[in-house]
């Protein structure tokens, strides 16, 4: 039974991929025994399952993800946090003071306040409930420096790489601690603005050419040649 | 504006712009031309020009609107002041209110709504120049701007017109052809599904001539769904070939 599309080819809504004994996989969906897709992205199959990459999609909480968001609200017992989502997210009072919240004594704007941007993991979310959010974990927590970007999330996966590649190329090239946050928003910090923006510049190029090979030996050799000019500037 | 013509078809079979009965008007379509929209795109169909836009989905305000099921689907179809020759007042009109939730209904099969419950995703349709046919276009811009936004769908959806003008059955009718004209069927597909989504007509038409307005209207479909895809595909072809000529160099 014949697969239509080859690999890597781009694809737009309702577009027919793959006829008879195949599995759905991500943003496709099944009609008839026809596998059509439902997002413009790059057809991918692996054994009987086949995925389309979407090009450009939003956020979907999912628990256990860790995301960067934005404090938008104080509320009694707690914060309402922007994740970049069409599902806004809820952050505990005690689950930040790591104790039981006394409202008598706690000022929760002075903990967190509208603006404030945490990095964050999901404990739980449904369908019929918003997304709950915890930072009572190593490496959770306020952000206090460093820049923020957004990208698509569904590229996340590509600014990682096989097995992390990507990501730790940037890592090593710039010097920058780089959190990704799976709802697209990107924390980078580095010991100096130079660096950062160098991570920045490298990890947006990643987003517009996401679809396209070769793209880990293409930003080695961009990181790499933007610093030697630096160099000789500095000379 | 008031200088009626005689005849909208002459004799060698020809019509006011000088088309033949069963071609269209020149379609450009253009994909993300809104930065600040989720998705957007923008149509010209002959000299109709019009902008579609999508954000969302996102948090349906006010919060009673929503649905426990489902996403809630809003659209506006609004004419700009400036769009046809007598000043329109930019209040929604009754047409355009109407047009909106025509064109609501007829995007929603298209939309897989059931996947984001408790969200709205918005529709904005603003037609910047009419000239006959804006239904159809505008339809075919904001399935355009809701597939580049990443919303799920089962299809594009197309719109295309037919009609009747001199007691000849034509494809996609202009402004004038419209309105001294015998009968207008608009009508949506989903091309890959082989659906209908929008079907409406108003004048007179014999079943036969019915028949033959909604075959020419499918076919005129199907040539603008091509384009369509060619459309959303440029977007991002664009980008690869700059890196081609970057690798190269």
């Amino acid at each position: 039974m014949p697969i239509l599309l080859e690999k890597r080819q781009l694809v737009t809504p309702g577009d027919l991929i793959a006829e008879g004994d195949y599995i759905a996989g991500e943003n496709t969906f099944a009609e008839n025994n026809k596998i059509y897709a439902a997002r413009v992205g790059i057809v991918e199959y692996e054994n009987k399952r086949v995925d389309v990459v979407a090009l450009k999609a939003f956020y979907i909480p999912r628990a256990g993800d860790i995301v960067i968001g934005t404090i938008t609200e104080v509320g009694f017992n707690g914060w309402t946090v922007d994740i970049n989502s069409p599902y806004i997210a809820l952050l505990r009072a005690s689950d930040v003071l790591s104790r039981p919240f006394k409202p008598q004594k706690d000022d929760l704007p002075q903990v967190l306040d509208a603006g404030d941007l945490v990095v964050a993991k999901i404990v739980s979310y449904d369908r019929t409930h918003d997304p709950q959010l915890t930072v009572a974990e190593p490496g959770l927590g306020k952000i206090t420096r460093g820049q923020i970007i957004k990208i698509t999330p569904t590229k996340i996966p590509r600014v990682i790489g096989r097995k992390g590649s990507m990501i730790s190329t940037i890592k090593q090239e710039t010097g920058c601690n780089i959190i990704l946050g799976l709802n697209g928003v990107v924390l980078i910090t580095g010991k100096t603005l130079e660096d950062e923006q160098l991570a920045t510049r490298a990890i947006l190029k990643i987003e517009q050419e996401s679809h396209t090979s070769g793209l880990t030996d293409r930003i080695t050799q961009m990181l790499r040649e933007e610093k030697s000019k630096r160099e000789e500037n500095k000379k | 504006m008031n200088d009626k013509p005689e005849k909208l078809i002459d004799k060698k079979g020809l019509r006011l712009d000088g088309r033949k009965a069963d071609e269209m008007r020149p379609v450009k379509l253009e994909v993300g031309v809104i930065s600040n929209a989720d998705g957007s795109a923008y149509i010209e169909h002959g000299k109709n020009k019009i902008l579609a836009a999508v954000y969302g989905p996102r948090e349906v305000h006010p919060k009673h609107l929503a649905l426990q099921d489902r996403t809630v689907l809003k659209c506006r179809y609004h004419m700009a002041p400036f769009s046809v020759q007598e000043r329109k007042s930019p209040a929604p009109s009754r047409r355009e209110v109407e047009l909106s939730k025509v064109i609501r209904e007829c995007l929603e099969p298209a939309v897989f709504m059931e996947y984001y419950p408790r969200t709205m995703i918005d529709v904005f349709i603003e037609v910047l120049q009419a000239d006959g046919g804006t239904r159809c276009a505008s339809i075919t811009a904001a399935a355009l701007a809701l597939a580049d936004s990443g919303i799920p769908m089962r299809d594009l959806v197309v719109a295309c017109a037919a009609g009747k003008v001199d007691n000849t059955v034509v494809l996609d009718l202009m402004d004038t052809e419209d309105k001294m004209g015998a009968a207008d069927v608009p009508l949506a597909l989903m091309p890959n599904l082989n659906a209908v989504t929008l079907l409406q007509m108003d004048g007179n038409l014999t079943r036969e001539e019915f028949e033959t307005a909604v075959n020419l209207a499918l076919d005129g479909c199907r040539k603008i769904y091509a384009m369509q895809k060619e459309a959303l595909k440029t977007k991002y072809v664009n980008v690869s070939e700059d890196t081609k000529e970057e690798a190269e160099d």
